[in-house]
């Protein structure tokens, strides 16, 4: 996982609120055997079927900090959504609330889940709608985000334990990685006899 | 400080004491992997450029999707075959010890642990499936995982974890004939509900379960996430060091009597205490069925079809409703009346060669009823060896049985084998869940030998209910 400090990128308004993750990734996706490469399933209902959909219009669709409505990835706990919208580019989600598992799995996974104000998700979503295209920074360190010419600045939430995670650049295994001296002395305390698969006996006949 | 077993093997495993709240590094013995929850953890190594740290504590085999006829036939259904290349291509990429489909030690990840000497008493055992707690019979910790669980451990043979709580189940005295290990788990989980073990460790104890084989401790485990725990455990004794003594990868020489030591090390001390007890009267159980659509909606074989009113709260009223409705029976029918379409024998509940020789020795010398359908599939491949070597598959062929190759099979329905809308099994499995071995399909969970009584009848029996219509080699003289 990459530390996050400060992320600059295309902003896109996704005026609704409840997107679930049935929504963010559909179901036929969850038989893939991979954890990458989930980009053409992202809202791939609203991309395949609905032309004004946001993430069709030329100016939105590089985008990287998606700005949504309230509850955003309620539903089933797929981990494919986060990887879904990681895969398209999305660095960071503004919203209102998240669901608990999906924030979960975004910290676990390196995606910002930056919580706003209603209000002031309504002002960024302005901005972003007046002058399609614009560029809106999320600030790790300082908690903010800035947007439009005018320099707006918006603060958010995100929890402590979370935050420095992400800025570490630290997933679980790397946050465990960090205690590799203290598995190496306990694997050198083992006794000898404890189960090893390799090299492989098996029974005779 | 006085502890329980389940608190001496984690103690034992503790690489780091979590502080202010952070959980405990714990280190893992030994991973076993199937096709369905590996290929995002091998893809997720892939992608961060990491290794597996220990090759030589992962196992991995083919069992969910595998098909159990022609299994030297390419996979039909594409997306079987396609979670079965990619274990294999990711094995190979990685350098993980596979057993595929046709090898001798293939087979379901429950069945061939042990079967192979792996799993050993005080070990830390998990894989990417619930019923990982089977290996706990033999006085490990085992519990299952998820997908991002797996690539932790695969990178870092470590998982960090909250310690569980301990529940004690003591079973009291001695079984009555035709009462076996899948009575007493299906008893226990009626007893302590679906959702009565969430957050435990089980600590099954007392005569009933020291007098119990391996493969029936085994049974038992295995079953202790329908209850909801997180694991089951039997502390491990002279039957468990004679079951792994002298397998493939037990401890040999100096070493099997240093670990023979330490294993004897491993039981509740007297004066431990359990977060919660459970005591049960052996001698009061009787073959039990399920005939709900969870594992908890079990009886006596002897009772009848419950009605919702005879339930006192409204989860249970409305759960016992649906399930009736699911389950097309009208209460008050004896539950010995209820006819069945198929009967299967099987899964890493009741599919080793022991449940095989019962499920044999209860059919020996009678005629299956003519409308049953009956499968027959061992754990493992050298299940179904063995079972050759002693004849059992052609018992089991005169009878009228299908005898097919290793695998999950009908348990899940995640191959072809499965119930069609509206079948009604007697299943040796463990989850009679809507749907579970095939859609619209209906399960009653059983022991093998109540499956075998019910093949020859064609309605939920238990061989006491077979008296008479046993051919005399069946009966030894009184
Ligand atoms: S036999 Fe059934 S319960 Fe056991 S591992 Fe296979 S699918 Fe799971």
């Amino acid at each position: 996982m990459e530390a996050f400090t400060t992320h600059t990128g295309v902003g896109v308004p996704l005026r609704r609120s409840n997107v679930d993750t049935d929504q963010i990734i559909p179901a036929v996706y969850l038989k893939r055997v991979t954890k990458t490469g989930f980009d053409d399933g992202l809202f791939h209902a609203w991309r395949t079927n609905d032309p004004d959909f946001v993430l069709n219009q030329p100016a939105y669709s590089s985008g990287s900090v998606l700005v949504a409505g309230a509850d955003f990835g309620t539903g089933s706990s797929r981990e494919h959504a986060v990887w879904a919208l990681r895969d398209y580019g999305f660095a960071a989600v503004l919203s209102p609330r998240f669901a608990d598992i999906f924030r979960g799995n975004a910290g676990k996974q390196g995606l910002v889940a930056a919580q706003l104000s209603q209000d002031d998700i309504e002002q960024i979503w302005k901005i972003l709608e007046e002058n399609p295209g614009t560029e809106i920074t999320v600030d790790l360190a300082e908690r903010q985000v800035h947007a439009g010419e005018a320099g707006a600045v918006f603060r958010f939430d995100i929890d402590d334990y979370t935050r420095w995670r992400l800025m570490e650049g630290l997933d679980d295994i790397g946050l465990t990685l960090r205690h590799e001296e203290d598995i190496t002395a306990f694997e050198a305390r083992r006794p000898s006899w404890m189960p090893k698969t390799l090299p492989a006996r098996i029974a005779e006949g | 400080m006085a502890s329980t077993l389940a608190e001496k093997v984690w103690a034992d495993h503790v690489v780091r004491r979590g502080e202010n709240g952070e959980p405990d590094l714990l280190y893992i013995d030994l991973q076993l992997l199937h096709e369905v929850t590996s290929p995002q953890a091998f893809d997720g190594l892939r992608q961060e450029g990491r290794t597996p740290r220990r090759l030589d504590q992962q196992l991995a085999t083919e069992d969910h999707n595998t098909p159990t006829i022609d299994i030297d036939k390419p996979i039909a259904d594409i997306t079987s075959r396609t979670q079965i290349d990619t274990l294999r291509r990711n094995a190979e990429e990685f350098g993980v010890r596979i057993h595929s489909l046709g090898d001798k030690d293939q087979g379901i990840v429950h069945v061939v642990g042990p079967q192979l000497g792996l799993t050993m008493p005080g070990i830390t055992v998990v894989c990417g499936d619930s019923h990982t707690s089977t290996h706990g019979a033999f006085g490990a910790l085992a519990f299952g995982i998820g997908t991002s669980e797996v690539e932790h451990v695969l990178a870092t043979q470590t998982l960090p974890l909250k310690p569980f709580k301990t529940m004690a189940i003591t079973v009291n005295g001695s079984l009555k004939p035709g009462v076996t290990a899948k009575d007493i788990i299906l008893a226990v989980i009626a007893k302590i509900g679906t959702g009565g073990g969430a957050g435990y460790v089980l600590e099954y104890r007392g005569e009933a379960i020291r007098e119990l084989s391996m493969e029936g401790r085994m049974t038992i485990c295995n079953m202790s996430i329908e209850a909801g725990a997180r694991a089951g455990m039997i502390a491990p004794d002279e039957t468990t060091f004679d079951y792994v003594k002298g397998r493939p990868h037990a401890p040999q020489g100096a070493d099997w009597d240093e670990a023979v030591e330490y294993w004897r090390s491993l039981r509740t001390d007297e004066d431990a205490t359990f977060d919660t007890e459970v005591v049960i009267e052996a001698d009061e159980l009787e073959p039990f069925v399920t005939w709900g659509t969870n594992p908890g909606q079990g009886l006596p074989l002897s009772a009848a079809v419950p009605a919702p009113e005879d339930f006192t709260d409204d989860t249970s009223k409305v759960a016992a409703e649906n399930a009736l409705r699911y389950m097309d029976l009208v209460p008050g029918t004896p539950l010995k009346d209820i006819r069945v379409d198929t009967v299967f024998m099987g899964s890493c509940t009741n599919g080793r060669i022991e449940d095989l020789r019962a499920f044999a020795e209860t059919i020996r010398g009678r005629t299956k009823h003519p409308e049953v359908r009956v499968m027959v599939v061992p754990g493992s491949a050298r299940v179904r060896l063995q079972a050759e070597q002693e004849g059992l598959d052609q018992e089991f062929l005169a009878f009228g049985a299908e005898w097919r190759q290793a695998g999950c099979s009908m348990c899940l329905g995640m191959n072809p084998d499965q119930l069609k809308p509206g079948e009604r099994a007697a299943s040796t499995s463990n989850r009679n869940f809507e749907g579970r071995q095939g859609k619209g399909g209906r399960t009653h969970l059983v022991s093998p030998v109540v499956a075998a009584a019910t093949a020859v009848r064609g309605t939920l029996s238990s061989p006491s209910d077979l008296d008479g219509t046993a051919a005399p080699a069946a009966a030894p003289a009184a």
